[in-house]
């Protein structure tokens, strides 16, 4: 019963979007993609689109990103959700499609579909998760993990000689015509959170004005497959990954910003 | 009526368009037509041939080994396409630069100096009509009015203004073939 | 548009049924030989008339994932492509199956394994009937054997893709895609507008409104239980195809103490020998199977009980001859006839295989 008193409108300090479901979320503990899940389906709710909006999600973590969100959705094979949305959106052109995948999906299978979905400038938002490992196959090295970073297929670390180096995908994506915006943020803090909720919001935006690809790559933990806490893979990310992949606007407006 | 045709000759000799108006004709009268082209690397350059069976029947196989008539257009369609006429066939095929008649004896061979004389007119373009109306001759298989029905469907409008230029080859065609061996 | 009589290859064709059947979407990759398809299209711009979108897709599996994403919202959307591009297009075409899409594909098969060659040939049956791509799915697989079949495929294709929530395979070769025939063209079918869209593909992601739940597409299912579920339910759609939608054609099989089976260009190439056949007095009759799957299997079945012999001919090594043998039950003697690596027979020889591997 005391519960229930307490459970009034004046009392109210925070609710889920609408746009979530009732779903409990399968994330592990700690993981960004509760996070960046909640701030997409706010930016949806507060643009007023859920009726219009179409995601699409990889294979990956997020694969059952569709159970999340309240709007329709559909799963793609691996790394093949830019062509998914690409033809979503040309077929259903007055729709907000946005694309939701990590590291390996974008960066590794679907390189040639990202690629070209952003040369194309396709009228779509793309969100990139990058945690640098594949987190649901068990912790395996992607593309985007570092040097010298220990995951289960690069036990002695990633070997720039053996597997190459971390790949700066989103810094390639914003050389091409087709990207109009191009940022990455971070979804660990407070204030991180509202500036990537913000970018969200532009990248959603942006599809009204029909001039290519927005692209929002989070740079996220993986605790699970970092083999730490959730507090030190935050500290580990600001540390480690925040040098390797700088957080800010990469391209603005169409326009490259400079350093 | 079936009558299958082979028209084979270098690339750039107008064989598939030739193949292609004669085709278009059978259409316009209502014919049952198919049209069949060597199609690949073969393309580039080299020798291009093409099937052509015009009919009042369903046709079947559009691959076939045996032709009514064989057109050849070079030495190696000729040595390639002498021995497929079915018996009692006929070849027909342009003199120039022919350094080995064909032998056979048991078809009806005639030659049609088309190269010749489209060089000393002046009307390369139409090479290939020519050698359709010396064929049209012996073989009458579609009326002259859907030749230029044909004509018409087959090239792109902008280039209509054409159409009597093509009929004129194919009317020289016809006083231009000879025979050579008849059974 | 309405109706005309034309002159036009089987690949132009197929691009021009698009157009006139209503279909929203085509997205494709160049391909020997099949690269008319969207050439036509393209030369077409249906997007100024129909507006139906056309886009040249950076491989196959982008092409077929466009499919995958555009059919996804109700649409209906094309693809084509031949044996290799058809190979990466495995994965899309089981992740279409497996979410009950219904979209339109064109394979102009061309001699393989691996580059191949780009003749004609038909030894993709088993990646097109019995899989290709992983899991128990099948396509519904119509194989035309004229110009004129291409065309009208087309606009059956549809009716099937949508009656059953499936991808539709026309399956066809080098020879008619590129051979031309007269085609009697069809009246526009005009495409479908939002309400009929939303009215024939409830299912569709195409933006959720207050009014439903959202809609999901998707092949993943992680409860092994409702995976099983799912796939009888797959299974008894397959059985329902072979129920109610099995096409083919008979050909001098009433009198027929032989008979040819045989589909697509091998089909005309075995009319020929027929012909050839019955002026030698041999009665000689042929069974065309037009769907591939569902397989003919009660005709094959019923012929096998008052002939006395078989010759499939393929051009392949050999691979339809296996369902043709499983109906007919080993109650007649039944051979195989094939080239391949792009040679086609003629009918000449296929009626020589007749006479010496089963009439003797």
């Amino acid at each position: 019963m005391a519960n229930l008193d307490i459970v009034k409108p004046e009392n109210l300090v925070y609710q889920k979007s609408k746009v979530l479901t009732d779903a409990v979320m399968h994330y592990c503990p700690g993981c960004g993609h509760g996070t960046a899940h909640r701030i997409i389906a706010e930016v949806i709710e507060e643009l007023g689109i859920q009726d219009k909006t179409i995601g699409v999600s990889p294979v990956g973590c997020s694969v059952m990103a569709y159970n999340y969100f309240d709007v329709d959705f559909q799963e793609a094979a691996h790394g093949r959700a830019p062509a998914v949305a690409t033809a979503i959106k040309r077929l259903n052109p007055d729709r907000y499609v946005f694309t939701y995948q990590g590291d390996g999906d974008l960066a590794a299978i679907g390189t040639a579909e990202t690629i070209h979905a952003c040369n194309r400038g396709e009228n779509i938002t793309m969100v990139f998760i990058n945690n640098a490992i594949y987190g649901m196959t068990g912790g395996q090295m992607a593309p985007t993990t570092l040097l010298g970073m220990k995951t289960a297929t690069t036990p002695y670390g990633r070997d720039q000689k053996l597997n190459g180096w971390p790949f700066q995908v989103t810094e390639l994506l914003a050389q091409l015509p087709g990207t109009y915006y191009v940022t990455r943020q971070s979804v660990h803090t407070p204030a991180n959170v509202r500036k990537a909720k913000a970018a969200l919001k532009k990248a959603f935006e942006n599809q009204k004005l029909q001039k290519g690809v927005s692209f929002v790559e989070i740079v996220s933990s993986c605790n699970s497959g970092w083999k730490m806490t959730p507090v030190q893979a935050n500290k580990w990310m600001e540390e480690n990954m925040f040098p390797q992949y700088p957080l800010g606007d990469i391209k603005v407006d169409g326009e490259l910003v400079k350093k | 009526m079936t009558e299958e045709i082979i028209i084979a000759g270098f690339g750039g000799q107008g064989v598939l368009s030739m193949g292609k108006i004669l085709a278009y004709s059978g259409v316009m009268e209502d014919k049952e037509v198919l049209w069949m082209p060597s199609y690949g690397p073969e393309q580039r350059g080299g020798t291009a041939n093409v099937t052509v069976i015009v009919s009042d029947e369903r046709i079947s196989s559009p691959i076939i080994s045996k032709f009514d008539t064989a057109i050849v257009l070079n030495q190696q369609s000729l040595d390639k396409f002498e021995k497929s006429v079915k018996p009692g066939g006929m070849l027909i095929y342009d003199p120039n630069g022919i350094t080995h008649e064909p032998t056979r004896r048991d078809i009806n061979i005639y030659k049609i100096p088309a190269t010749e004389k489209a060089t000393e007119k002046g009307i390369a373009k139409v090479f290939n009509m020519i050698v359709l109306g010396g064929f049209l001759k012996l073989k009458p298989i579609v009326g002259s009015e859907f030749i230029h029905k044909g004509l018409e469907k087959s090239l792109p409008a902008r280039h209509h203004n054409l159409i009597p230029q093509n009929e004129e080859a194919i009317e020289l065609g016809k006083t231009l073939i000879e025979p050579v061996f008849t059974l | 548009m309405a109706k005309e009589l034309k002159l036009m290859k089987g690949n132009e064709a197929i691009a021009r049924a698009m157009i006139a059947s209503g279909t929203d979407g085509y997205f494709g990759y160049p391909i020997t030989p099949q690269s008319e398809v969207m050439e036509t299209l393209m030369a077409e711009k249906p997007w100024e008339t129909t507006g139906m979108v056309v886009l040249q897709a950076e491989s196959e599996l982008a092409s077929i994932n466009m499919v995958y994403g555009g059919a996804a919202t109700g649409k209906k959307v094309a693809t084509s492509s031949s044996s290799p591009g058809i190979s990466l297009m495995a994965e899309g075409l089981t992740y279409l199956a497996g979410a009950e899409i219904p979209c339109v594909v064109m394979n102009a098969m061309r001699g393989g394994p691996g580059l191949g060659t780009i003749q004609p040939a038909q030894s993709d049956y088993f990646q097109s009937t019995k899989g290709g791509g992983h899991g128990d799915y099948q396509l519904y697989v119509m194989a035309p054997s004229s110009v004129q079949e291409m065309y009208d495929f087309v606009f059956d294709a549809w009716d099937i893709a949508f009656k059953y929530r499936n991808p539709v395979l026309i399956l066809t070769d080098g020879a008619i895609g590129q051979c031309m025939e007269k085609c009697y063209t069809r009246d526009y079918v005009p495409r479908w507008t939002e309400e009929e869209r939303r009215a024939k593909a409830p299912w569709g992601t195409w933006g959720k409104p207050a009014t439903r739940p959202h809609n999901i597409i998707t092949s993943l299912e992680l409860d092994s239980a409702r995976q099983e579920v799912f796939n009888q339910k797959l299974q008894k759609k397959y059985a329902q195809m072979k129920e109610e939608d099995v096409r083919f054609e008979m050909l001098g099989c009433e009198d027929a103490d032989y008979i040819f089976v045989a589909y697509g260009t091998s089909a005309r190439i075995c009319m020929k020998s027929m012909q050839l056949a019955r002026e030698k007095g041999l009665k000689v009759g042929l069974l065309r199977p037009i769907t591939l799957y569902p397989f003919p299997t009660k005709q094959v079945a019923e012929l096998a009980k008052r002939v006395k012999g078989m010759l499939c001919v393929e051009m392949s090594a050999g691979q339809m001859i296996e369902d043709v043998k499983l109906a007919a039950e080993c109650k007649i003697p039944i051979e195989h006839y094939g080239r391949f690596g792009g040679i086609i027979p003629t009918p000449e020889e296929v009626l020589e295989a007749m006479e010496n591997k089963i009439i003797k």
